[in-house]
């Protein structure tokens, strides 16, 4: 697992990165109460505004840690968006992204420095 | 942080695990472990306490006290009973709103409680007026209690409280520490707010929180609860480019103090709030529902139409409301656009997200008349 400073961990498959934000930041956010996804089969570039949450207390934005085609976003956030609290790196996740380089991933935290970086 | 002034309850906040924040310049807990949610449906289900201790208290006594309080608000101050209290605002020349304030006539004297991010602006105000007859409260915490179980709550403490009705108050014991309670709140529930000394605050709500039903609540539970009850926070739903008809606030400003009355007008500002009450105002502040699930929050641009067109007014309170499991949110549109059912538009992320008008409050209140 590598994680992001804005929060998000990124768990490689293969070609495919799942997207989730950590316990950490769903507790910081509060109760989350809805999620907007992306639509599936589009590509973002790293950076790009792809999800909304919004919590009981305010509205954030999950960022494409990498650029690469969106290939699944979890459709059950729309129903149950508490499973972001419940269940944070499991149920929770928010999308899929295919990319080309699994290199990219490098530059990222792994779990000790993300602790550190949050302790 | 270090510079935020602290309340008789901070020690207990941070032990309780309150997250601590700057509010109005005070260290508050905005939320427990528990969070926001679930500290709304507990108060909604069992009860809840809050620290209020940054609201302003003081006492004004002396001759003529109500006559005096009167030429500053629009309330009727001097038929307000004894031991009853009474929603008021003060209001300023060009008919806004300077704060909202709750007044108690206690017989002896009157007992007001203003906003904290207030407090220094009508402190001074209440000062001018009243001089030597005017002494701010400093020694004293005030502690919300609310939700359906608060009256079994603190009248196991002080059996006297479980016998008031809304808006009713007391001075009561409690074991050597004198109490100052009312029957009222801002969440839409039934509770209570008491005013305890400084030294005996930590006590007394330890004493409450022994009770499994009572669990501490935050700024966050506390704004959700007040918005869901339609009820307005300063410097948000009204301010002082708002008047008390705009933010439909009539029922605040009763029939003596209105055209016609015995006491009509006396107050800053009757010259505009008046006959605005009278013939309706431009605009005003109504509930909205989104009809997604998309959370519509303070500062959306509001419209008439999906597409084209001016705005005709902005959000001033919105969120999730955890009672009701949807978003909610209140706005000023204009007297037009403000029956019930009428559809306008919120902008959110560059989107107009559909609305409709619905009256308020959103849920309703459960008040022990």
């Amino acid at each position: 697992m590598k994680y992001t400073e804005e929060h998000e961990w990124l768990r490689l498959e293969g070609d495919i990165v799942v997207v989730g934000i950590t316990e950490h930041a769903a507790s910081q956010l509060g109760d989350v109460v809805f999620v907007e996804l992306p639509e599936a089969e589009t590509m973002v570039a790293r950076g790009d505004e792809v999800v909304v949450i919004e919590s009981v207390k305010a509205a954030s934005d999950i960022l494409a840690p990498l650029d690469g085609e969106i290939v699944e976003v979890n459709e059950a956030l729309v129903k149950t968006p508490a499973l972001v609290n419940e269940d944070p790196t499991g149920a929770g996740w928010f999308f899929k992204i295919r990319i080309e380089d699994a290199g990219a991933l490098d530059e990222y935290m792994d779990e000790d420095e993300y602790n550190e970086f949050i302790g | 942080m270090a510079d935020l002034l602290t309340t008789p309850l901070d020690a207990l906040s941070r032990a309780l695990g309150g997250r601590m924040v700057d509010f109005a310049g005070y260290a508050l807990p905005v939320q427990f472990a528990p969070g926001v949610l679930k500290e709304h449906l507990h108060t909604r289900a069992a009860a809840s306490l809050f620290d209020v201790s940054h609201m302003g208290q003081a006492i004004l006594r002396g001759r003529a006290v109500a006559e005096r309080l009167e030429a500053l608000v629009p309330t009727d101050i001097v038929g307000l009973a004894e031991g009853r209290q009474r929603y008021g605002l003060f209001t300023s020349e060009a008919g806004g709103i300077l704060d909202d304030l709750m007044v108690a006539n206690r017989g002896e004297d009157h007992f007001v409680v203003v906003n904290a991010a207030r407090k220094a602006h009508d402190f001074a105000l209440l000062s001018r007026a009243f001089g030597a007859d005017f002494t701010p409260v400093t020694d004293r915490a005030l502690i919300a209690l609310q939700g359906p179980m608060a009256e079994a709550a603190l009248g196991a403490l002080v059996p006297v409280a479980a016998g008031l009705r809304f808006m009713e108050v007391t001075i009561a014991d409690w074991r050597g520490a004198t109490l100052w309670i009312s029957r009222s709140g801002y969440s839409g529930e039934d509770g209570y707010e008491i005013s305890v000394p400084a030294a005996r605050a930590e006590d007394f709500a330890r004493a409450l929180l022994a009770n499994p039903a009572v669990l501490p609540a935050g700024l966050g539970a506390r704004d959700s609860l007040r918005l869901e009850a339609g009820l307005c926070l300063y410097g948000h739903d009204i301010d002082e480019t708002t008047t008390p008809a705009e933010a439909a606030l009539g029922w605040a400003i009763q029939r003596v103090r209105r055209t016609g009355g015995p006491r009509a007008g006396g107050f800053p500002g009757a010259a505009r709030i008046l006959p605005e009450l009278d013939a309706g105002p431009a605009r005003l502040r109504v509930g909205l529902a989104p009809d997604g699930r998309a959370p519509v929050r303070e500062g959306a641009t509001l419209f008439a139409a999906a597409e084209g067109g001016q705005a005709v007014g902005h959000v001033t309170s919105g969120g999730f409301a955890p009672s009701l499991d949807a978003p909610v949110a209140m706005g000023y549109v204009p007297a037009a656009l403000a029956a019930p059912g009428t559809p306008v538009w919120a902008e959110v992320r560059g989107r107009r997200l559909p609305c409709t008008v619905r009256p308020l409050p959103f849920r309703p209140s459960t008040y022990k008349r």
